[in-house]
């Protein structure tokens, strides 16, 4: 097994690699150019060049690209020219939010969703079935987005129960209380979608399970049939919701771009899209290979958490 | 069964946290006291020194919290004394003496005189300088003219330029020219500008990124100490929810709404201020080749487009018809004997007639959003349907904003017949001095990206730029102004009226035309 991590790791050093390259690339390769940002109206290419000095982005690429490499080896990933803060610094502080929120989201789509999956399946056509696959459809139906706007005209401009964007209150205490008002809402709207993704392949993995002859053996045995499904079944049902819930943790991560836009949040994913916005060349890089290594990361754990479960992967 | 009994259950304990949550919480979301203002700004600011940013976003905290030595006058875009005093000029308008103000003290402590002056300007023009390395400084170029800063005594400071500027005094009153602590700057570096001091009416608190930046009412202020405790900026960068703070009470000052939101605030319990500024929206037109090369074309286009229909319907009213190249803001400079070219669409066919242009072909490039370009899109397929109705036909290219810049910057030609632009400016020589003359043709290192050339308006440029005499200046402008609205260069389009919107609890706020954000007066209840 240690092998394996082993092995799964080192995988990962060429991936990474690879990663830097196509950012760097992508970044030197869009057109407009992080002086012309900064100076805006003013961009003649007389002041164009001379803030490019002043960056450092005069310099040939590959020169620049074996710089910045370097120095993120080192630990220095650069500073960024629209904040004026050390990348690193910026990048930890806005992952703490994005995790905050997206880990909210990720423990509420697995709970709800593998919950609902597994009524559903125990309940085939009944009611409840019929009721959970209706609003599971609903919920993988609303772009995350909309549905956000719509909670915040109803839930704050409205009724006033929540606060309308932030991750704290700008005014008062900074405890559990102030943080979870300020979470429900965003984490409820970037749950949604990944609830309905779990909740139907539980069902359809549950629905597999139930028929086998073990819980026919089970029921037989007089097992009350709450111990038969989330006992017996759902334990191997979980070795097919596993790799779903791994990629619905990705989804969290990449859906929590929109959601922190429209509630303001904090987190990596607005600090994303106002660095390319405004060419903050170093802030993007820094941030999408910090982003890329959590999700390697990630597939990685998964991958050794199923293999663990599961004893016909070979390790 | 086992099973409905444990969902029931379990409902019933998630809807009463949920009721809990929602009684505690709701309560904890109190409103801020008196005193304290919560504005609603666009996005992060970059830094709070005023010699390293160019965002207006930024420039809204930095004008309350730092003095220039100059200051527009309340409501105009004329210099006043702030931190100077006084000054005189010399005969040739190369030397510019300021008389500084006695007292004043930086929020530091350290003391305000000729010398803080002097590190001023040389740290972001004198690349020997020990701080120089403070930067980089985008807009130093707005002192390029400034040969040497001397300090004449303690309290008197000389200017000496390389050749005369007009320009020069509202430079000095623009953010770039305010005047930050010496000794902060030396005590913090690089970091000074998370670190600001300055000796305007609030001090710098606190700087929690992407959540608040909260400066203090500066009770020693030597204009009068402010009537805010404390102010908050807050950004928030996503129009809509920054529309839905202000109606949900979350902030008490909001900056540029968005027009379609405009709506939203009718009604007792908010106040919509407007306010025009020195900003033109225009369209740039391929004077080199094409159509448009053709002066009548130019102004067949000038005649098409419904200005009108523009500002009313696509902008709700945040912005007014323009007339010609200078806003009516600059109320010194501007011609008001200029009035819009009508929405005449028989005359457009007519002078397009008459240049054998019916059915030219238009390459139109667009811009998705952008500084001061409004509602770029809605905006261009407007005016697309307008030209079309007279007989162009008008192909969009739609790009983001600095790709746009990219392509638009280095010149029309080869590329495009016409290309939305916007600019906002401090003082009236800026646009057309960097977009009209021949000499600032993009291969030269200006913006006249449609390669307009009239001799003529190169001269009165050049004359007003180094006349110090205001109302000889004001004449030049005005005689440029005549010339290049009958030259059509441009389609003339809008002047942005910006706005805010304040909750009722905000007295005596104005905007300013400068669109600064100047809040020492401003009471909150």
């Amino acid at each position: 097994m240690t092998g394996y991590i082993l092995k799964r790791l080192l995988s990962a050093i060429p991936v990474l690699f690879g990663i830097t390259v196509i950012v760097f690339l992508i970044m030197a390769l869009i057109p407009g150019d992080p002086a012309t940002a900064i100076l805006g109206s003013y961009a003649t290419p007389e002041n164009v060049e001379k803030l490019n000095r002043d960056l450092g982005l005069d310099k040939p690429l590959v020169t620049q690209y074996v710089i910045w490499l370097g120095n993120m080896l080192t630990g220095d990933f650069g500073t960024s020219f629209a904040l004026n803060r050390p990348v690193l610094d910026e990048v930890l502080e806005r992952f703490n939010a994005t995790l905050v929120l997206a880990g909210t989201a990720f423990v509420l789509c697995s709970v709800l969703g593998i919950a609902a999956g597994v009524i559903s399946a125990s309940r085939q056509y009944g009611f409840a079935d019929k009721a959970i696959t209706f609003s599971v459809l609903i919920g993988i139906s609303i772009p995350s987005f909309f549905l956000g706007m719509m909670m915040i005209l109803v839930f704050s401009v409205n009724l006033r129960w929540f606060p309308v964007s932030g991750m704290w209150p700008i005014y008062g205490d900074r405890d559990l209380p102030a943080l979870i008002s300020h979470l429900t809402m965003p984490a409820l709207a970037l749950a949604v979608v990944a609830t309905g993704v779990v909740a139907r392949l539980s069902r359809s993995a549950m629905l597999e399970v139930l028929r086998q002859d073990f819980i026919r053996t089970a029921r037989a045995k007089g097992v009350h049939e709450r111990r038969v499904i989330w006992r017996h079944a759902l334990k191997v049902a979980m070795v097919s919701i596993i790799p779903v819930l791994g990629i619905q943790a990705g989804f969290v991560l990449s859906g929590a771009v929109y959601i922190e836009m429209v509630f303001q949040w904090p987190g990596v994913g607005r600090m994303l899209v106002d660095a390319i916005l405004k060419r903050d060349i170093l802030l993007v890089q820094g941030g999408v290979v910090f982003v890329a290594a959590c999700y390697v990361f990630f597939n990685i754990v998964v991958d050794v958490l199923q293999s663990l479960l599961d004893p016909r992967i070979k390790t | 069964m086992s099973l409905t009994s444990f969902t029931r259950r379990s409902l019933l304990a998630a809807s009463t946290a949920l009721a809990l949550s929602i009684g505690t919480f709701g309560v904890a979301e109190a409103q801020t006291p008196p005193g304290v203002l919560v504005v609603g700004q666009i996005a992060e600011p970059k830094a709070l020194d005023p010699a390293a940013v160019t965002a207006v976003n930024d420039f809204r905290i930095l004008m309350n919290v730092y003095d220039g030595l100059v200051r527009y006058k309340d409501g105009t875009l004329e210099v006043e004394p702030a931190l100077a005093t006084a000054w005189e000029i010399s005969e040739d308008g190369t030397e510019y003496t300021f008389t500084l103000r006695d007292g004043v003290k930086f929020h530091d402590g350290s003391d305000f005189n000729a010398d803080a002056v002097v590190f001023n300007f040389e740290r972001m023009l004198n690349e020997d300088h020990p701080y120089h390395n403070t930067g980089p400084f985008p807009l130093s170029f707005f002192f390029s003219s400034v040969a040497s800063v001397e300090a004449m005594d303690d309290m008197t400071v000389k200017f000496t330029l390389s050749s005369p500027y007009a320009p020069f005094l509202s430079n000095l009153a623009y953010p770039t020219g305010l005047i930050v602590s010496p000794a902060a700057v030396e005590q913090y570096g690089a970091e000074f500008g998370r670190h600001p001091s300055g000796t305007g009416p609030f001090t710098f608190a606190e700087w929690r990124s992407n959540e608040a930046v909260v400066v203090e009412g500066n009770p020693d202020y030597w204009d009068g100490a402010p009537e805010l405790q404390a102010v908050i900026f807050r950004p928030i960068t996503d129009a809509n929810t920054r529309t839905a703070e202000m109606l949900a009470g979350g902030i008490d000052l909001m900056v540029e709404v968005p027009p379609v939101a405009l709506s939203q605030f009718e009604g007792e319990t908010f106040n919509v201020v407007e306010q025009a500024g020195p900003h033109v929206w225009f369209l740039i037109l391929n004077a080199k080749e094409g159509p448009f090369a053709d002066k009548l074309v130019r102004q067949a286009a000038n005649y098409a487009v419904n200005k009108e229909a523009l500002v009313n319907d696509v902008l709700e009213g945040t912005a007014a018809v323009a007339a010609g190249p200078t806003p009516p803001a600059f109320a010194w400079a501007y011609n008001d004997d200029l009035s819009p070219y009508t929405y005449d669409p028989e005359k457009a066919k007519a002078l397009l007639a008459e240049a054998g242009a019916e059915g030219a072909e238009v390459t139109f490039y667009v811009t998705e959003g952008g500084s001061g370009m409004l509602d770029p899109i809605a905006m261009g397929t407007a005016i697309q349907a307008d030209l079309e109705a007279v007989g162009f036909d008008v192909k969009i290219e739609t790009y983001e904003w600095n790709t746009f810049l990219g392509e638009v910057n280095p010149g029309l030609e080869g590329k495009a017949d016409m290309a939305e632009m916007a600019w906002m400016t401090n003082d009236p020589d800026t646009l057309p001095f960097l977009a009209l003359r021949t000499e600032a043709w993009p291969d030269k290192g200006g913006f006249n990206s449609g390669y307009y050339s009239n001799p003529e308006v190169d001269k009165l440029l050049e004359e007003a730029r180094v006349a110090t005499d205001q109302d000889k200046r004001a004449e030049l402008y005005k005689e440029m102004q005549t010339i290049v609205q009958d030259d059509a260069p441009w389609v003339f389009v809008a002047n942005w009226k910006q706005n805010a919107v304040t909750s009722d609890a905000v007295e005596n706020f104005t905007l300013q035309p400068s669109f600064f954000l100047l809040l020492d007066d401003v009471v909150k209840n």
